[in-house]
């Protein structure tokens, strides 16, 4: 019991904090808002999948990847192209010279399925290929990028350009990917419509349990003696390495973890949305996926779905009002927490929070002693009057 | 190469950078239970020597045998796994860990991933960590953050993380660095208790400090061995002399 207390919840103030967090999103968030905006939130909370690979890997491990959407894309278009195929039965797809096969292949002179395409017909190896598809891209670009010693600012500019090819990629490649209008028209999930209201309600909530299940696994690697291996490769890797370690191991390790996190993310995103397309890919969800995190503060599992909440809310309702400025205020906000918050919200939270509660209970007293000297006085005039 | 009684043997190493011999055809030989202090002036090669065993720096030429095997082909993790320690110059420890958690995280077990996850700190580790706590004067410290402790402390702290791992070769590159003279007592009392039953390989400036540790001492010079043997000796070795007074 213990165990799975520090472990899995972190302590006393962990659980506190996961405990507020599942209240928000089990019970406040449902209650509170109408179908249409917690679809919404369902959808922003797919990102928060992403935030928090990254706070496993950005902020203990001290790597920074521009190229999360890659991991979220694949994920996404693995379940996309399982729903798509469910999709285009021959009886729905009757007037495309060649029935049963997707819409937009027809559209691109396809006579025939890809050969990549035929086993997505099976919802057991989706299923697989939405956690090991990104995994093990992950494991070849970790590879082949630790094992060189290939590090920081590379890094993050060469996962950057994968995101960039892989774009490209995907819309050049028009009739095997739907090109820039991604996967679109998803209806059904083993004959189970996820588009009406009630199955929005219950993925909803799959995709909830999901995230607390994937906090829950990055707090178990982070309490371990591998999280505070990352804190101390961050800090100091060469005495790792000469403690006798082999770095880039643990390097590929958490970058496959992150890579698998992201993709569930993905995944969930497909379902509650309805379609995937390569705007979730490229480099600009990927920056913003960073940006969620540094603003949630990227060593805090919870603050991070707080941080992804926020500017999302933001941007839904800005963009909503002044679409063209968004962009520039998303950038101002990621330049401000980095150089006034560089540990977000949660950092605010950790500095400011505890004497805010305090605060509040010194009001209480504050305003109790008064109260007291106020009776006296007049009890003591009562006295003097008499 | 033959095998020796050595427990380090190095033989006709070289390394050259861009034609620049740093360390050019260099043979030296440690023993067990030895505590040998190599000096020399600034460029002599020293730090090089010491990067080239644990494998941060790949040799040119020549052999360098720990116990009979050969390092220069292994990998940095495996030359420690051999049982070779390294403390850099300038202290490097974790400073955003606690004292314990930085000697947690050197104690020789859960190395892989896999390993590192389902590591518990039992009573064993604990224990450990407490007696080399003590030994390297910081068992008070244990649970301050590390980048509270003074300088000194840190490079004590540095060498407690290689001890953790009981090397059977411990190199210091210039371990009382920034110390005060109190500390620097206690760092050759605390070198003279850890060399027995290991070899030291300790770089230093501070001939005060050598004289107190030294068993043997080798001059390096441009990459090369000048003299060797005890303090005394080497002292009035006249090229030794050259060298430091010379220019």
């Amino acid at each position: 019991m213990n165990f799975v207390y520090d472990r899995f919840l972190g302590g006393k103030n962990g659980a506190i904090g996961i405990a507020v967090l599942a209240a928000l999103i089990f019970i406040i968030l449902p209650l509170a808002l109408d179908l249409f905006r917690l679809n919404l939130v369902g959808k922003y909370l797919t990102y928060a999948f992403a935030a928090v690979s990254l706070v496993l890997l950005w902020g203990y491990g001290g790597i920074l990847s521009l190229g999360q959407g890659v991991f979220f894309g694949l994920g996404g278009y693995c379940m996309a192209m399982f729903l798509k195929l469910e999709a285009s039965d021959p009886e729905t797809t009757k007037i495309q010279s060649t029935p049963g096969i997707p819409d937009f292949m027809d559209w691109n002179q396809l006579t025939s399925l890809p050969w990549f395409w035929e086993p997505f017909n099976n919802f057991g190896f989706t299923v697989a290929a939405v956690i090991l598809v990104p995994t093990i891209f992950a494991l070849i670009i970790g590879y082949s990028m630790f094992k060189r010693r290939v590090g920081g600012v590379y890094f993050a500019i060469i996962t950057q350009i994968i995101a960039l090819i892989l774009t490209v990629l995907i819309v050049g490649q028009q009739g095997y990917t739907g090109g820039i209008n991604g996967i679109t028209d998803l209806r059904t999930l083993n004959g189970w419509d996820i588009r009406d209201d009630s199955s929005k309600y219950i993925l909803y909530f799959i995709n909830a349990f999901l995230l607390f299940g994937v906090i829950f696994l990055s707090r178990f690697i982070l309490t371990s003696k591998f999280g505070r291996l990352l804190l101390a490769m961050r800090d100091k890797e060469d005495r790792v390495r000469f403690s006798g370690y082999d770095v880039s191991n643990f390097k590929i390790f958490v970058f496959c973890i992150s890579a698998m996190i992201s993709a569930i993310g993905g995944a969930m995103f497909t379902l509650q949305v309805g379609f995937m397309s390569p705007s979730f890919v490229g480099i600009v969800p990927s920056i913003e996926m960073v940006i969620f995190a540094a603003v949630g503060g990227r060593m805090s599992l919870i603050g991070v779905v707080y941080g992804t909440l926020l500017v999302n809310f933001g941007k839904t309702m800005f963009s909503e009002s002044f679409p063209e400025l968004w962009l520039y205020l998303m950038g101002a906000l990621f330049i401000g927490v980095v150089m006034y918050f560089p540990n977000g919200l949660a950092g605010i939270w950790d500095k400011h929070g505890s004497k805010m509660l305090k605060c509040i209970k010194n009001m209480q007293c504050v305003g109790a002693v008064k109260s007291m000297l106020e009776s006296r006085r007049i009890a003591k005039a009562d006295a003097s009057g008499e | 190469m033959s095998n020796t009684d050595f427990t380090l043997a190095i033989e006709d190493l070289t390394v050259s950078f861009d034609g620049f011999k740093a360390v050019d055809n260099l043979n030296l030989y440690v023993d067990k239970d030895e505590l040998r202090v190599v000096i020399g002036p600034n460029g002599a090669g020293k730090t090089t020597v010491l990067d080239l065993i644990c494998g941060k720096t790949k040799s040119t030429s020549g052999s360098i045998k720990f116990k009979n095997k050969e390092l220069t082909k292994l990998a940095e993790h495996e030359i420690v796994h051999a049982g070779v320690g390294r403390k850099f110059q300038t202290p490097s420890i974790y400073e955003n860990l606690s004292v314990y958690d930085n000697l947690e995280v050197s104690f020789p077990r859960g190395r892989g991933v896999f390993g590192s996850l389902t590591f518990k700190c039992d009573e064993e580790v604990d224990t450990r960590i407490r007696e080399v706590a003590k030994e390297i004067f910081l068992e008070e410290f244990l649970d301050m953050e590390s980048a509270l402790l003074s300088h000194g402390q840190k490079q004590w702290l540095e060498i407690g993380m290689l001890l953790i791992q009981e090397p059977e070769l411990l190199m210091l590159d210039e371990p009382v660095a920034g110390m005060s003279v109190k500390e620097r007592e206690q760092t050759a009392e605390l070198l003279n208790r850890i060399c027995k039953g290991r070899s030291v390989l300790v770089i230093e400036h501070d001939m005060d400090f050598v004289e107190k540790i030294a068993h043997k001492v080798t001059v390096l010079h441009q990459g090369k061995i000048l003299a060797e043997g005890d303090m005394k000796t080497v002292q009035n070795d006249p090229n030794v002399i050259e060298v430091y007074l010379g220019h």
